[in-house]
């Protein structure tokens, strides 16, 4: 079945459930490691991280999708990307670090605090650069983002969830923090691995 | 090819200036909390300022400063406030430094609280007599090998108004890529000299400000401090005294004892010295003249690690070993101690098991 081209809605849900489950962007591809080392200490923590990425990824997504294909196409500088999609993601992350401040204090303490570890996130990046290897429309692309934010968001969460509970075993010393955490997330990327070929678009 | 090239660097400076110009239209309109309130300990002073800043730089701009020695980084943890109404959540750089019965009361570093809203804060009465000093440096004199005497004439305000004990914040410029920070010293000249104060440094390997103040300030140099802070200062009993200091941390002390000599307070009192060897003692001459022309004051320089051999005439020990050989019973003394934190905790133990109660002893800690 050609995916792309079934049904809006169809398509929409299956681009979003791949990105989220078979292709999930920190378990098999192992992106966004550093600041999913750092805060998956916690449920809570995990969870305000997890949500700001999945907006970010969404939002950067669908903008970095519009300056691809109405600014760097038309100009012949595609290869200049890279770059492009860094500088926008930060300036996006910026301004709405700015918003939240403003709209919600009490949002800006849970969550504002993770936006400046967004700007380095090298999932949000990798989203808006894996969405150009497919010929995905301005909604597919929105999906696809959704899809790894979320995908992210859940993978975080659970490894927090782990984590709470291994901080209660005694963990051998060598493996303690960044180490057991490693293995946690192997175990995982095997277990998400299961979904791999479900989904093919 | 040389079209490509304007293409790519004029689109990436344009898409750059265009975000900048974006960003910085939005902090103006959305971060724009206008003017906003001050009301400083109920009522008793009120002050308009914009918001968007920090609590601690509002206030340094309206002249009130705040101790600060990390330069509003929320790590030193010298800028706590009573904030009664309007400070908003505690954030995670805060956290780690208040304890939970701060918390209770409303205490906050105020280089983290930032200004959105009308303020109720709480500022203690004698952080209202700190200025901002502008002065220069008249003479540089090492005291031993490692601590320098600085003496500073003030040139605006021409003069200062202390009590001995007080410690001010010397702020080090700028050298070779260490920026500048503010670091506070005990001031050791008299309050009755009030065009000038004095300083002892101690040099610290690697130390930022000392670095400067040893290396890059020289004599006739200018220089900017903040002060009085501090309550260390000389109660109004009549119990005997018992002071305790090294190297450095004689500066409150000989300003505290220059005063009782100044103001005739004869109250006993006996300075203990602890150091490492002779070649650490200064001021030792002075207060040797103070102890033999007057019955209430004794000078007791002890060193830890002079050689059995040398024609050391004084005590040999640790300091603490000595204070008990001199005062096995404290209860009836008051002490002053200034020094390292690991020099005052052993200090206090010493004197606490000799009877002295905890709210008698007075100390100022090196942080």
């Amino acid at each position: 079945m050609d995916v792309l081209h079934s049904g809006i809605i169809q398509t929409f849900f299956l681009i979003l459930i791949s990105a989220t489950f078979t292709d999930n962007i920190l378990l098999t591809r192992f992106l966004g490691m550093c600041s999913c080392l750092g805060v998956s200490k916690k449920v809570d923590t995990s969870l305000g991280l997890g949500l700001a990425v999945i907006f970010v990824t969404a939002c950067t997504a669908v903008i970095n999708y519009l300056v691809y294909q109405f600014l760097l196409i038309p100009l012949g500088i595609a290869y200049l990307k890279l770059i492009v999609f860094i500088i926008v993601i930060a300036a996006f992350v910026q301004f709405v670090e700015m918003v939240i401040e403003r709209v919600s204090i009490k949002l800006y303490f849970s969550l504002g605090i993770f936006l400046p570890l967004i700007t380095v996130n090298c999932a949000i990046l990798g989203t808006s650069l894996f969405m150009l290897n497919k010929p995905y429309s301005l909604l597919q692309a929105f999906a696809f983002g959704l899809g790894s934010g979320l995908g992210w968001f859940l993978a975080i969460t659970i490894i927090g969830g782990i984590r709470e509970k291994v901080n209660e075993a005694s963990v051998p010393r060598g493996l303690e923090g960044p180490g057991i955490t490693l293995i946690i997330i192997g175990i995982m990327a095997l277990a998400f691995v299961g979904f791999s070929g479900m989904i093919k678009i | 090819m040389l079209n490509a090239i304007f293409i790519s660097v004029g689109f990436l400076a344009a898409c750059g200036g265009f975000l900048a110009a974006v960003l910085v239209v939005a902090e103006k309109k959305i971060l724009n909390y206008g003017p906003c309130n001050l009301d400083i300990n109920a009522g008793e002073k009120e002050l308009a300022v914009d918001g968007g800043s920090p609590l601690l730089s509002a206030l340094a701009e309206n002249s009130i400063f705040i101790p600060s020695a990390c330069g509003g980084r929320g790590s030193c943890a010298y800028c706590k406030l009573k904030v009664l109404e309007g400070a908003g959540f505690v954030g995670p750089v805060e956290e780690h430094h208040l304890t939970p019965e701060e918390l209770e009361t409303g205490v906050r570093l105020s280089c983290q609280v930032k200004i959105r809203n009308d303020l109720k804060i709480e500022i203690p009465k004698e952080l209202f007599a700190v200025k901002h000093f502008r002065a220069k440096l008249i003479e540089k004199e090492m005291l031993t090998y490692d601590i320098a005497g600085l003496r500073i004439e003030l040139i605006e305000p021409q003069t200062i108004d202390f009590v001995a004990g007080q410690y001010i914040q010397l702020e080090s410029e700028e050298y070779k890529g260490r920026e500048a920070v503010m670091r506070a010293y005990s001031i050791s000249s008299v309050p009755s000299d009030n065009r000038h104060i004095e300083l002892m440094i101690r040099k610290v390997p690697e130390g930022i400000c000392t670095t400067w103040v040893f290396d890059y300030l020289q004599e006739g140099k200018e220089l900017y401090f903040s002060g009085p802070y501090g309550e260390f200062q000389l109660s109004e009993t009549d119990a005997p005294i018992i002071f305790i200091a090294g190297g450095s941390g004689m500066a409150p002390i000989w300003s505290i004892i220059q005063r009782m000599v100044e103001k005739g307070i004869h109250r006993n009192a006996v300075y203990f010295f602890g150091a490492l060897s002779q070649k650490d003692l200064f001021y030792a001459d002075e207060l040797n003249n103070i102890a033999d022309s007057s019955e209430w004051f004794k000078f007791v320089p002890a060193l830890s690690q002079e050689p059995e051999d040398s024609n050391w005439q004084g005590e040999r020990g640790l300091i603490t070993d000595v204070v008990k050989r001199y005062f096995p019973d404290t209860s009836a003394h008051e002490a002053y101690l200034c020094g390292s934190p690991g020099m005052i905790n052993a200090c206090i133990s010493v004197l606490t098991e000799g009877g002295l109660p905890e709210e008698k002893i007075y100390f100022d800690k090196f942080a």
